[in-house]
């Protein structure tokens, strides 16, 4: 089998990992419950 | 029939990510906890249905907003989302694009249309990449306002499915937004209608010649634990596959190609030859179609 995919969704995975410790998924959540006035075009 | 259940996931997949059906009440976007979770395919963040986050305003966000948190000593890079689309990426690679992209799903739609089709030439297929570099990571980063914010260029500029998600229904459902619509606004309209048109004319041409998150799925493509086997013995260059691919994709010359979206036409329609076949983990499977000998075809 091969490891190569493997290894590449370990580092995705612990990259994901530290983005959670750092707080982003708040910040995430902060844009998207926000209308943006850039996707419409009048931003 | 097979076309039919990528169709069905399409669809359940683009009413799940916009699954807020009180907007037309509320007259405003869904603001639940499920929008810190990244949609895996292109839907805007601002479509009052929406109930995922758009990866790419996400990204965006992290990018335009680099500088100035890292002033202020928070160092948010964007690794939440930068993960969560790695493991998708190694896991399956583009196959979002494919089953789950809700403008994907528009597209294939509008390509259904009947009437005269054309080609997209291979030149184009390096867009995407372009788009990723400067509308989500360069620009964003280097141009920025008197306090450090960057600007989301693709969102902004660009991004059609914004336009026709959240643009057009919030203007209906917010009249105090329409006094601020203007030549932006106008500029959008032209990217959507054009790429209504040439959707039309050509199979998925947005996602092919534009989309940064197909582009970045596509750098996964060769290596994720979902590929697609190419068996030599068995494929008689029929070109059946070249036929029915919505790419434009040669699988007998590509098996996994940058390009391919793995809608799986040609492992599960095309190829009658069972010169395609696919392996995740260990689990390998072939086309369900009855086959043909190579030899009692010709």
């Amino acid at each position: 089998m091969r490891k190569g995919p493997f290894i590449i969704i370990g580092v995705f995975f612990l990259l994901c990992l530290i983005g959670m410790i750092s707080g982003e998924v708040k910040y995430v959540l902060q844009q998207a419950v926000s209308i943006c006035l850039d996707c419409i075009g009048i931003g | 029939m097979r076309q039919h259940l990528r169709r069905i996931i399409q669809s359940l997949s683009a009413l799940l990510l916009n699954g807020y059906w009180y907007f037309p009440v509320s007259r405003t976007i869904y603001q639940g906890r499920l929008k810190s979770i990244c949609s895996p395919g292109l839907n805007c963040h601002s479509c009052p249905a929406a109930t995922t986050a758009c990866p790419l305003g996400a990204i965006q966000n992290f990018m335009a907003g680099i500088r100035a948190s890292a002033e202020a000593a928070r160092y948010h890079f964007g690794f939440y989302v930068l993960g969560w689309l790695g493991i998708i990426g190694g896991l399956v690679g583009r196959m979002p694009c494919g089953w789950i992209c809700p403008f994907g799903l528009i597209q294939d739609l509008l390509f259904k249309m009947p009437g005269r089709k054309i080609r997209i030439p291979y030149i184009f297929s390096y867009g995407p990449y372009i788009f990723l570099a400067l509308t989500i990571v360069i620009l964003p980063i280097w141009v920025v306002d008197a306090f450090g914010y960057g600007f989301l260029w693709f969102c902004k500029f660009i991004c059609p499915a914004g336009t026709l998600e959240a643009g057009l229904p919030l203007l209906i459902l917010q009249p105090t937004l329409r006094i601020m619509v203007g030549h932006l606004f106008y500029i959008k309209v032209a990217v959507l209608s054009f790429f209504i048109i040439w959707s039309v004319l050509a199979s998925r041409p947005f996602c092919r010649t534009v989309c940064p998150l197909g582009a970045f799925y596509s750098f996964f493509n060769r290596a994720s634990l979902f590929q697609l086997k190419y068996n030599p013995e068995k494929c008689t260059h029929c070109e059946l596959c070249y036929r029915d691919c919505p790419i434009d994709i040669k699988f007998y010359e590509s098996p996994n190609d940058r390009r391919c979206i793995r809608c799986l036409v040609c492992l599960r329609e095309s190829c009658a030859f069972g010169a395609i076949s696919w392996e995740m983990g260990g689990l390998e499977g072939q086309s369900s179609r009855p086959k043909t000998s190579p030899v009692n075809s010709q």
